[in-house]
């Protein structure tokens, strides 16, 4: 008789716990997306094609060698050092830059905050960073560097943003990402992308 | 009022007891295929680099995906950290064309320009295998590439 009196375990709040964790790794699970540092690679060229004859101080040449050491501008540096040395570079601002597409000639750079040196970049559009690297560089090393070069463009287009439109870069392109059909969004995104552009080129590697 | 009391003790509850069972079937389902690989490692897992410029890569059918490391059968594959596999075999970066012209065609015309290579390479391989493979990629005009990294300091 006693036994029947036993009141049963209430196992009702056991599938409300059970539901937490599936939709816990529901969501866990989706979220993990691949990434990476994405890049665009430039079409083969022509047989008959004449690069461009591009001044020195335009370009920053950034040397990997076999043993991962660093030669920037033809000097020793750490990888820590790169990210300032690309926006000094970048920044510089020392010239007029490319003549725009309907034909109008470069304006100087009015943004840039740079030293506005003559021996370094004219101008943002401008200025290419050439990043040359062994065959036998570790491929760690190498991404670094790309992430340390993409980290100046990071903060100069921030830094452009934060004083253009009162937000960073970042959150910038996050609002256009959730909202494409923006059109005033999309051409602060281009505004900031064209002032900024990323301009890395990857030489054959030497071996 | 007595009667209705009485009424109301008469109702059976739905049982749930095994509500939780159905439910932790599913979890273990999801748990289960989740972790699952589309194509099995020959190489070992490869270790990211890291990186703070990341961006994550959309569309996974759009992906076509690259390992370089090690081979896990180095009898079979020789040693270095400069293997390629595609699809699931260790190939040459002279197989990486047909390769992408293989995968390609899965997808409707339309989408091709969106199309990325996600290279996933470990980090003590060499630039010089990943430049072959980026020749390669060039060749057959497939330019939007990944390199694929873990979200981190950078450092």
């Amino acid at each position: 008789m006693a036994r029947r009196e036993n009141p049963e375990i209430n196992a009702g709040s056991m599938a409300d716990i059970a539901f937490l964790l599936l939709i816990f790794f529901l969501v866990t699970t989706t979220m993990n997306v691949d990434s990476g540092v994405s890049k665009k690679l430039s079409e083969k060229p022509p047989a008959d094609y004449v690069p461009p004859i591009i001044k020195e101080k335009n370009i920053f040449v950034v040397l990997i060698n076999r043993n991962n050491e660093l030669l920037v501008e033809e000097q020793r540096m750490d990888v820590k050092d790169l990210k300032d040395a690309a926006i000094d570079f970048i920044d510089n601002g020392g010239g007029v830059g490319n003549a725009e597409e309907d034909g109008t000639p470069g304006k100087a750079c009015d943004y840039c905050e740079g030293e506005r040196s003559e021996s370094s970049s004219d101008h943002p559009n401008k200025a290419i960073i050439s990043v040359q690297s062994d065959r036998g560089t570790e491929y760690g090393t190498y991404i670094k560097v790309q992430n340390e070069l993409l980290r100046a463009y990071t903060d100069l287009r921030n830094r452009l943003s934060m004083k253009r439109y009162g937000m960073s870069f970042d959150a910038l392109e996050e609002s256009y990402d959730g909202d494409k059909t923006n059109e005033a969004l999309r051409k602060k995104v281009e505004d900031i992308k064209t002032s900024y552009p990323q301009i890395i080129s990857d030489a054959e590697p030497t071996s | 009022m007595s009667k209705f009391r009485k009424k109301k003790k008469g109702m059976p509850a739905v049982n749930t007891a095994a509500l939780p069972d159905i439910v932790f079937m599913l979890l273990f389902f999801f748990m289960v295929t989740t972790t699952m690989r589309e194509t099995d490692l020959r190489i070992e897992n490869p270790r990211l680099p890291s990186a703070s410029e990341v961006k994550k890569l959309e569309h996974k059918s759009l992906v076509c995906t690259i390992y370089v490391g090690k081979s896990k059968d180095p009898n079979r594959d020789g040693v270095g950290f400069n293997k390629i596999q595609l699809n699931d075999k260790i190939a040459s970066a002279d197989q990486v064309p047909a390769f992408i012209i293989n995968a390609r065609t899965k997808v409707s015309e339309a989408e091709v320009p969106f199309m990325t290579t996600s290279i996933k390479a470990d980090k003590e391989s060499n630039v010089g295998t990943i430049t072959d493979i980026r020749l390669k990629l060039r060749d057959v005009n497939a330019l939007k590439i990944s390199y694929s990294a873990s979200k981190g300091a950078g450092n």
